[in-house]
């Protein structure tokens, strides 16, 4: 099972699931904070809301339901 | 070379087209691997395991942002860097998304679309024990309440804002075709016990921080509705981005709706990159026909009035950029939104908000600009 890490806590993720799936099963509904400050998280699941939008290993701007959870990666969100 | 952007229905016939007629072909697609929307995480599937079977190269992973087609280039880019394809012949065969209407709450983390939430779970996201809300409208409400039922949700309710009077005479007429539309009578079954509500819709959803509950118009009547998910979606659009920019003689599109539309479309496109005409146009009466049904399907499950008076006026319209609906008061067009509120100019570029403007103010949306998705300068610089 990889072993993730999400703003700094250590999460499981299930083998083989997307980076948003691992989010959402751990039970973390804020992807990204919107210009208000409002919490966004998953909706379209295919590449085209932009609204799980998280940081990968310092890259931003990264579709978290287009990515492979891989083992050690550092997300922020 | 042939290249086919899209490895859905379409993109996987086109391919298997084309290679049936000895040309070389390349599919590229976003995602991990092969399938599409409805095949994502069905490896087993009878068209995806030909797919496999045939040893089709498959550039997957990387995204197609932008393309010169006077050139005959594609420009794509993945996680590390962009590059270039050159090709002979392009089939785009991206797909369609949902359309996603706003009304109270939409924004909150839980609502999802219904193909949305669908695919998250084709992804892997565990649903056992979570009570969950499909609404909106089309029979992909059906398919996505069945196979969600089918990974332990509890489905509470179907919410279709189509009318029992429509609903009733289109199944009727689908009689032969019924199993083509559900999927074969496992559907049916999948569905038997949840309850089906037309002329429902959500008009609220709330929760702090998340979704908590909705608030639904049952046939008139305001209920509210405890769950942990909504899975909302009201059909789907053909995305246009791509085809228009690499519109041109040696580009063809394929794949405008259902999987077996698509299929049919995507075997057309092939056939004609590859340069068998003769082929291409013996399918052409069948997807006359598909084209006809899903025309049914539209006029049908059509979105209904009453659905553009949910939204008030703080109802963020522009999820991108967090523009309400107040602010886009005495605006005339998507220009002249876009231009003063800045909706429609955020990360998805119109993708969400654009259709559902169409349908609240009649406006339509401004062309795509580079690049279709955000990219990095880096994969625009020289022109092919
Ligand atoms: C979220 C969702 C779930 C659905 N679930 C079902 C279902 O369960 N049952 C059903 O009957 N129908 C379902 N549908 C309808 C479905 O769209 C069609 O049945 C069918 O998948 C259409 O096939 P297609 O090949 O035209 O498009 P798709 O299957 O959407 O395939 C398009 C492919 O193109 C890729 N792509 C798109 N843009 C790019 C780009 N710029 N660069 C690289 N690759 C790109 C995508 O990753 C995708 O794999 C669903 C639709 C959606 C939107
Ligand atoms: S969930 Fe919409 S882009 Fe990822």
């Amino acid at each position: 099972m990889p072993e993730i890490r999400v703003d700094g806590m250590l999460v499981n993720a299930a083998e083989g699931v997307s980076l948003a799936v691992a989010l959402l099963s751990a039970g973390r509904t804020r992807f990204r904070t919107s210009l208000s400050g409002e919490p966004r998280a998953a909706v379209c699941g295919m590449g085209v809301c932009m609204e799980c939008r998280v940081t990968i290993d310092g890259q931003p701007h990264r579709l978290a339901c287009q990515v492979q959870v891989r083992e050690g990666i550092e997300v922020r969100t | 070379m042939i290249v086919v952007v899209g490895a859905g229905p379409a993109g996987i016939a086109a391919a298997l087209a084309v290679q049936e007629c000895g040309k070389a072909v390349t599919v590229v697609d976003e995602n991990p691997s092969a399938g599409g929307q409805i095949w994502r995480g069905d490896p087993t599937h009878r068209w995806v395991a030909r797919f496999r079977a045939f040893n089709i190269p498959l550039i997957s992973g990387v995204r197609v942002v932008w393309g010169y087609p006077a050139a005959r280039t594609l420009v794509l880019e993945d996680a590390v860097g962009a590059r270039r394809l050159a090709y002979d012949k392009l089939v785009v065969a991206v797909g369609s998304p949902e359309i996603f209407l706003p009304f109270p709450g939409w924004t909150l983390p839980g609502v999802f679309g219904a193909g949305g939430l669908q695919a998250l779970v084709k992804s892997g996201l565990p649903v056992r024990g979570k009570n969950v809300v499909v609404a909106g409208t089309g029979p992909l409400l059906l398919a996505v309440a069945a196979s969600l039922r089918k990974k332990g949700a509890n489905i509470r309710l179907i919410a279709e804002q189509t009318p029992a009077a429509l609903l009733w005479p289109f199944a009727k007429q689908l009689s032969g075709r019924a199993s083509k539309l559900l999927q074969g009578i496992g559907l049916a079954w999948d569905l038997a016990g949840i309850p089906y509500a037309p002329a429902s819709w959500v008009t609220a959803a709330q929760g702090d921080g998340r979704l908590q509950r909705i608030v639904l118009n049952r046939r008139g009547t305001l209920v509210t509705e405890d769950c942990d998910y909504l899975a909302v979606g009201f059909g789907l659009r053909p995305a246009t981005e791509l085809a228009a920019i690499m519109a041109g003689p040696d580009t063809i599109v394929a794949g405008t709706g259902d999987a077996d539309l698509s299929l049919l479309e995507g075997r057309i496109a092939g056939y004609t990159a590859a340069g068998d005409l003769e082929k291409a146009r013996g399918l052409e009466p069948e997807r006359d026909q598909a084209r006809t049904f899903a025309a049914s399907i539209d006029r049908t499950f059509a979105v209904r009035d009453e659905l553009r008076q949910l939204a008030d006026s703080g109802t963020i319209i522009c999820r991108c950029e967090d523009v309400p609906l107040g602010r886009l008061e005495g605006k005339t067009c998507f220009r002249d939104a876009k231009l003063h509120t800045r909706c429609g100019m955020g990360a998805c570029q119109g993708r969400v908000c654009g259709p559902a403007l169409e349908f609240l103010f009649g406006w339509h949306g401004a062309s795509p600009r580079p690049p279709i998705f955000p990219a990095r300068v880096g994969s625009l610089l020289s022109e092919g």
